[in-house]
C-alpha cells in the first residue's frame, strides 16, 4: 500500500520537484521547502510566480514578483541570476548548458551558463517559454502562434502560426514535436520535420472542458498526458503523424472533478493524476488500471513530481496541503 | 495566518477615462483614503502613482480575439495572468482595481471576468468607472470613438474638472453623458474627489444588487414615461429624451440646456452610441427568452450594454438581466413588493441598433399579446 508522509504549508503551492532525492515545494509566498534530514527552507522571491526544474543540472529556476530569477541548489542555497526591476516574471525555463530563460511582456530574455544575456521580442506578450531538447533553441509561445529562436547563433527564428492565444508550450522529448496549451481549451501542435505549409504539419488536440494548465511528456515521449477534463487526456505520440487521427486514452476519469496536474512515471507507462478537490491517483497505460494514492484534500493539486527512480511521488496543493507518497509503502 | 480558499469573490473596479480625466488622481485618492481596506492595482504604466505599494502590476494591455468566429469575444490576456498570480496570495488585498490607459477599449476587459472561467470562480467585476474631463469632452468625441466608449460602457460616470467649465458647459456636457448612457450614474467633481463609496462596491454586475438603487430605472416609477419606448422614436432625437432626463435629476440645468439646443450646436451631433429604452408589460418567459438570445447573437457585436428589470407572468420574483455584446447573463432577484409595478424594463446602448425592430419584437414577448 502506498503510504503518504503529509507536509502542511502556509498558502498556495506552486511546484513541486525533486533534486536528487530530495522532494522541494516552491510557495507562492517565495518560501522553498525541502525535506532533507528534516524540514528546511530557503527564502528566494519575495512572491513566487514561476518554477521549474532545470534538469541539466538538478536545480530549480524560479520567477517572481520582485523581477528576479533565482536558481536553487539542492543544498537550498539560491543565487540571483538576473533582475529586472518591477517587472512580473511569470515564465521561466531552464535549457541545457545552464541556460536560463525568463519573459516580462514581450521580452524573452535568455541568460548563458557564462552570465550572457540574449534578448529576443515578439510582437505580443510572451505566454509560454521551453527549450529545445538539442541544440541552444527556445519556444516562445505568445498570441497567433509559436515562435522558435536560435540563441547562441544568428539563424533566422521560425514563426508557427495558429490562431488563438497560446499559454504555455512544451517540446517532444525527442524534439520532432512542438504542443502548446491555449486560452480556449485545446492543445495544439506543430511537427517540426515537416515542411512550413504542409497539411500535416498542424496537430488540433481538442475536447477539453477547462483550459489545459499542466503537460507531462511520458517516458521515452510516446504519450503527452494532460489536464483539464475529468480524465488525465492522454494522447499517442509513437508514430511520425503524432496523435492526428487517433483518439487519446481517458485515464482516472471522475464524474465532476476535474484533472488539474499531471506527470508521467520517469520509466513506466503510468502517470499520477491530481484532481481539484485533492486526490491524487496513479493509472497505467496499457489497461487503464487505478491506484487511489491520496484520498481528497483541502485543495486542488497544483504539482506532481516523481523522484527519479519513481518510487517517491510529491504532490502540491493549492491549498498548502502537500506531501510525499511512497508508491511501495 | 492560514489562507483558507474564500467563497466571496473578490471585487473588480475597472477604471476608464481619456489621457487627463483624472484617473490616476482618482486612484491615488483611492490608495491612500483612510477607508481600511487593502487593493491590488493593475494599471499599464506605473506613471504618476506616487504611492508606494507593492501591489501595483504593471501589465501590457494584451487584446486576444477568442477563437469562436465572434469578433467582439475579446478578452484581456494580461489580466488573465496577472489575476492568477494575485488570486494565489488572496489574502493580501480586498479588491483589485484595474486602471486602463486612455485609448482603451473597456470591453475585453469586463468580459474577462465573464468569459475566462478561472477569473470568474475567483473574481468579480464590481463596476466600470468612466472619468470624462468636462472641459475637453466635446474635443474628445469629435476626434475619438473611444472616448464615447467608455462613457457608454460605464456604471458610474465622474464629470470631472468641473472646476474648469462654466455652469452652461457643464450641463451640457452632462446632458451628453446621459444621452450616451442613460443608465449610468453620473457625479459631478473636482481633482476627482469624490465619497469612495459611490465609486467601489458597487455590485453594477451582479444580478443581485445590480438595478436596485439605478436612477433611471427608479425614475421610471415616477417620471412620465421619459426614458419609455417612446424615449426616441428616432435616433436624431434621442437627446430630446434625455434632455428630459436631465431634467428629472436636475432642475436647474434643465433650461441651460434647451438654451443650448436652440441657439447652439449640439455637441450631441458627435454621438453615435445610441440607447433603447424599453418598457413593457409582463412577459411570457417562451417568448422571452429565445428572444433575448437572438438579439444578442445577431447584434451581439453592436450591443455595448444590456440591463434590465423583467415582470414574467405568473412569476413572483423579479428577474434581472444584463448583457455585454454577446454574453446575456440573467436570474431572479427578489419579490416583487406590495405596490410595485409589474412590468418590464430594459435597455440596451450600442451602435447602429434597429430601434424599430427592438422595440416592435420586445412588446411582442408580452404575455398578453396572441
Amino acid at each position: 500500500m502506498p503510504t503518504v508522509a503529509p507536509l502542511d504549508l502556509e498558502g498556495h503551492v506552486v511546484a513541486t520537484a525533486f533534486l536528487g532525492d530530495v522532494p522541494f515545494f516552491a510557495t507562492a509566498i517565495g518560501a522553498i521547502h525541502r525535506l532533507d534530514h528534516g524540514h528546511k527552507v530557503t527564502e528566494a522571491n519575495d512572491g513566487l510566480l514561476a518554477c521549474v526544474r532545470d534538469e541539466a543540472s538538478d536545480t530549480l529556476v524560479t520567477g517572481g514578483e520582485d523581477g528576479k530569477v533565482f536558481r536553487v541548489a539542492v543544498d537550498g542555497t539560491a543565487t540571483l541570476l538576473a533582475e529586472v526591476p518591477r517587472k512580473w516574471i511569470s515564465v521561466v525555463a531552464a535549457g541545457p548548458q545552464g541556460a536560463v530563460a525568463f519573459a516580462e511582456g514581450r521580452t524573452t530574455r535568455v541568460r548563458l551558463a557564462d552570465g550572457t544575456v540574449k534578448e529576443f521580442t515578439e510582437a505580443r506578450t510572451v505566454e509560454g517559454l521551453a527549450f529545445a531538447p538539442k541544440g541552444l533553441r527556445i519556444a516562445v509561445a505568445r498570441y497567433n502562434g509559436a515562435t522558435l529562436h536560435w540563441v547562441a547563433t544568428a539563424g533566422q527564428p521560425v514563426d508557427l502560426e495558429w490562431k488563438g492565444a497560446h499559454t504555455g508550450v512544451t517540446f517532444s522529448p525527442d524534439g520532432r514535436f512542438l504542443v502548446t496549451s491555449m486560452q480556449e481549451n485545446a492543445l495544439h501542435g506543430w511537427k517540426l520535420d515537416t515542411k512550413p505549409g504542409a497539411d500535416t504539419r498542424h496537430m488540433r488536440m481538442t475536447g477539453y472542458p477547462a483550459k489545459v494548465k499542466s503537460m507531462s511528456w511520458s517516458a521515452k515521449g510516446k504519450w503527452l498526458a494532460s489536464s483539464g477534463a475529468p480524465a488525465a487526456i492522454v494522447w499517442p505520440f509513437a508514430s511520425k503523424d503524432g496523435p492526428m487521427g487517433k483518439a487519446p486514452l481517458e485515464l482516472g476519469t471522475r464524474g465532476d472533478v476535474m484533472v488539474t496536474a499531471v506527470a508521467c512515471h520517469p520509466v513506466e507507462e503510468v502517470v499520477a493524476i491530481g484532481y481539484s478537490d485533492g486526490m491524487v491517483m496513479a493509472a497505467r497505460f496499457s489497461d487503464s488500471r487505478e491506484v487511489l494514492l491520496r484520498r481528497p484534500g483541502k485543495g486542488a493539486v497544483s504539482s506532481l513530481a516523481w523522484s527519479k527512480n519513481g518510487k517517491l511521488l510529491a504532490f502540491a496543493s493549492e491549498a498548502g496541503d502537500c506531501g510525499v507518497i511512497d508508491i511501495a509503502g | 495566518m492560514t489562507e483558507i480558499a474564500s467563497p466571496k469573490p473578490i471585487p473588480v473596479t475597472v477604471l476608464t477615462g481619456y489621457l487627463g480625466a483624472g484617473k490616476t488622481t482618482l486612484l491615488n485618492r483611492i490608495l491612500t483614503d483612510n477607508h481600511g481596506k487593502k487593493y491590488a492595482v493593475i494599471v499599464n504604466e506605473f506613471g504618476e502613482i506616487g504611492i508606494d505599494n507593492d501591489l501595483i502590476v504593471e501589465s501590457d494591455e494584451e487584446i486576444y480575439e477568442m477563437n469562436n468566429g465572434c469578433i467582439c469575444c475579446t478578452v484581456r490576456g494580461d489580466l488573465i495572468r496577472v489575476v492568477e498570480g494575485l488570486m494565489r496570495r488572496p489574502g493580501r488585498f480586498d479588491a483589485i482595481i484595474v486602471e486602463t490607459t486612455g485609448l482603451a477599449d473597456p470591453v475585453p476587459v469586463a468580459q474577462t471576468f465573464f468569459m475566462d472561467d478561472d477569473v470568474r470562480s475567483k473574481t468579480e467585476l464590481d463596476a466600470v468607472v468612466a472619468l470624462v474631463d468636462a472641459k475637453h469632452l466635446p474635443l474628445r468625441l469629435k476626434d475619438s470613438r473611444e472616448a464615447e466608449d467608455q462613457i457608454a460602457f460605464a456604471d458610474v460616470v465622474l464629470v470631472n474638472k468641473t472646476d474648469l467649465v462654466t455652469p452652461e458647459e457643464l450641463a451640457t456636457v452632462e446632458a451628453t453623458v446621459r444621452a450616451i448612457n442613460p443608465s449610468a450614474r453620473i457625479y459631478r467633481t473636482s481633482r476627482s474627489d469624490i465619497d469612495l463609496s459611490k465609486v467601489l462596491d458597487q455590485g453594477a454586475f451582479n444580478l443581485e444588487r445590480a438595478l436596485e438603487n439605478d436612477p433611471q430605472f427608479l425614475d421610471h416609477d415616477h417620471a412620465d414615461h421619459v426614458c419609455g419606448p417612446d424615449c426616441g422614436h428616432d435616433h436624431s432625437h434621442d437627446h430630446h429624451g434625455h434632455h428630459h432626463h436631465d431634467h428629472d435629476h436636475d432642475h436647474h440645468h434643465h433650461d441651460h440646456d434647451h438654451h443650448h439646443h436652440d441657439h447652439g450646436p449640439s455637441p450631441i451631433h458627435d454621438v453615435t452610441v445610441q440607447s433603447i429604452s424599453l418598457r413593457g408589460g409582463e412577459m411570457n418567459p417562451d417568448r422571452f427568452f429565445p428572444w433575448i438570445q437572438k438579439i444578442t447573437q445577431t447584434d451581439g457585436p453592436n450591443i455595448l450594454r444590456l440591463k434590465g428589470i423583467i415582470a414574467f407572468a405568473g412569476d413572483e420574483e423579479r428577474y434581472v438581466v444584463q448583457g455585454v455584446h454577446m454574453i446575456v447573463e440573467g436570474d431572479h432577484q427578489r419579490a416583487w413588493k406590495d405596490g410595485e409595478k409589474r412590468e418590464s424594463r430594459l435597455v440596451f446602448i450600442g451602435r447602429d441598433l434597429d430601434r424599430e425592430k427592438i422595440e416592435r419584437t420586445f412588446k411582442a414577448c408580452e404575455a398578453t399579446q396572441a
